[in-house]
């Protein structure tokens, strides 16, 4: 064989893998929707059905009603995500800008601390977090949840410094000369800029807000403040284990937005996440 | 210091200062705190009283600690290379100049999206041992093994068999590979294209570049996903917690450092003791990082810049 045919078969070779892979991939996804599409005694059909007999739309309103306080759930959801969004979005780039765009003594090594305290996994500071936040009567609050982004996470620091870096120092030089002091260069020069940067930062926080399990469990006492994501799992686990068409119906609903949001804000992710790996 | 340089010292401490107030309230002091409190018998309800050591010679000899601490590295061991590996491969396939591989980055991509609680719902669905797809996948794959070998294998009962549980949760993390293949993606397009030239001309088949040319190249995007996949395997907590309803799984197979530190604080409410195991927790993780970063220093390769 010529180099030529080798060549064509082994990018045969590599397609037959990525179409079994994508194929493997999709399949829980097509569970979930078939699943929350089906009458209760087809979920448990063996052999299974990959589609149901007939499509009952209705199991979305009926888990929706059988998980109680869905839409309330939703509004807390989408209350914190607003909330943590500005915060994050606000107190990350005042941060990255003192991190990039002024020149001050120590600066990068305070920047290798900011990067330590990545290091550091929720778990290991839930318990003292948890203490502090009850004698300021936090509890049951959502304050746990959102006041924390106001202070500028490492994460989010280290996405936006990588990109201020970036920018001309001309920029701001000649915003100077103009008599723009510190803090008008980076709301009217800097931050305009760097909006698809600030977009990645809002998007990620968004993620992070929606999907955020943990901290809810511990914070959130009354069940008419839960998010999604806690509410999801209290039905799962009071009783709801057994009706999964509904399960996968409320599931559905909880992963639907994010993969909306995904598809108008693709260019952004990928960007994103590609910005968090190598280009360190 | 020259006037213009204490000038910015502060305009510079004044941008970062929700970062350093951050880092005294969310970082520092609930680390300090963790390591006073760990050193207390301490309810929430009363206040803590100075016990010594005692929790840490109670965890010593603490079976679920022991057991959490073992599932962890378990799940570590098995997770990290696996997704590792995983991420790597479909990056290389995904790299290829084919046709639709926008629609294919996409789908692989796209799982990782999926929340935790509903990743968790999900594959405690798809893990089931009678009707869930996984199985389903796998029954003729066994049934066609036993007829030619006349054996009467079965597929695992996944999460509810502790010799299983952890696998099948590995299974449900891989889902979610496509977050580390597109760091791995943009760490490809920085190999230059005039190596593979070199190679190709040096008689190097597609195995040997991969092997010679890409993976040094690529090396310090290795050591990164492998760092973070290290620091989550090791807090895994939310896919678990929901795919055994809140609990540890069958033989407490499922019982992760993580699940015990909650369980500790917010279930008995033994906060002093919750944070000694936190803190050894955290140095296992800090050993572990550094120790990883020992090892990079002699073998990834830094492109001098």
């Amino acid at each position: 064989m010529n180099s030529k045919s080798v060549r064509l078969v082994q990018r045969i070779c590599i397609y037959v893998i990525l179409l079994l892979g994508a194929f493997v991939f999709i399949a829980p996804f097509a569970w979930m929707v078939s699943t929350s599409l089906k009458p209760l005694n087809e979920t448990m059909s063996l052999p299974p059905r990959w589609l149901p007999s007939v499509i009952q739309w209705e199991n979305y309103p009926l888990a929706i009603n059988e998980m109680k306080l869905f839409w309330r759930y939703t509004a807390n959801t989408i209350f914190l995500c607003v909330m943590t969004v500005i915060g994050t979005v606000l107190s990350s780039s005042l941060a990255a800008y003192g991190f990039s765009r002024i020149e001050w003594y120590g600066r990068d090594k305070v920047f290798v601390l900011v990067l330590a305290t990545m290091m550091i996994p929720f778990p290991v500071v839930m318990v003292p977090l948890y203490t502090l936040f009850r004698e300021m009567g936090w509890i049951g609050t959502y304050k746990p949840l959102w006041v924390p982004s106001f202070l500028a996470g490492a994460f989010n620091v280290f996405l936006l410094r990588q990109f201020f870096l970036t920018l001309p120092k001309e920029l701001e030089e000649a915003a100077k000369i103009d008599g723009a002091n510190e803090l008008q260069v980076f709301w009217l020069v800097i931050l305009p800029l760097a909006k698809p940067a600030l977009i990645v930062v809002a998007l990620f926080q968004f993620m992070a807000t929606w999907n955020d399990f943990l901290g809810p469990l511990i914070y959130l006492t009354d069940q008419s403040d839960f998010t999604l994501a806690l509410g999801l799992q209290a039905y799962q686990s009071k009783g709801g284990g057994t009706d999964w068409h509904y399960l996968m119906a409320a599931s559905t609903l909880v992963v639907l937005p994010v993969v909306v949001l995904f598809f108008f804000t693709q260019r952004y992710f990928v960007e994103g996440i590609a910005t968090t790996g190598g280009k360190g | 210091m020259t006037k213009t340089e204490k000038r910015n010292m502060v305009l510079g401490l004044l941008f970062i200062s929700p970062w350093i107030a951050g880092f005294i309230l969310l970082t520092l002091y609930p680390l300090i705190s963790s390591a006073y409190l760990s050193l207390t018998d301490y309810s929430v309800l009363s206040k803590p009283i100075y016990i010594g050591f005692d929790n840490y010679e109670r965890i010593l000899v603490d079976k679920l600690f022991w057991q959490s601490l073992w599932n962890t590295f378990y799940f570590a061991a098995l997770s990290i290379p696996i997704n590792l590996l995983s991420a790597i491969f479909l990056a290389v396939l995904l790299n290829f100049d084919l046709p639709g591989k926008k629609i294919f980055r996409t789908i692989y991509f796209l799982p990782s999206l999926v929340p935790m609680v509903c990743l968790g719902v999900l594959w405690q669905w798809m893990l089931n041992g009678q009707i869930g797809l996984v199985n389903q996948a796998l029954w003729p794959v066994f049934d066609t093994f036993n007829a030619l070998f006349g054996t009467t294998l079965t597929p695992p009962n996944w999460l509810a068999d502790p010799a299983y549980a952890k696998a099948g949760l590995v299974l449900a993390s891989m889902w979610g590979v496509g977050n580390a293949v597109v760091i791995f993606l943009a760490g490809l397009q920085d190999v230059p294209r005039a190596l593979y030239e070199a190679a190709e001309l040096d008689g190097c088949n597609f195995w040997q570049k991969t092997i010679h040319v890409t993976l040094p190249i690529i090396s310090p995007v290795i050591y990164f996903n492998g760092i973070m996949s290290l620091i989550g395997s090791f807090q895994v907590f939310a896919v678990p917690y929901v795919m055994t309803n809140g609990g540890e799984g069958p033989g407490r197979s499922l019982l992760f450092t993580a699940t015990y530190i909650f369980n500790k604080g917010f279930e008995a409410w033994s906060m002093g003791y919750a944070c000694a195991v936190a803190l050894i927790l955290f140095v296992i993780i800090l050993t572990l990082t550094l120790l990883a970063t020992r090892l990079s220093e002699r073998h990834v390769h830094y492109a001098s810049k």
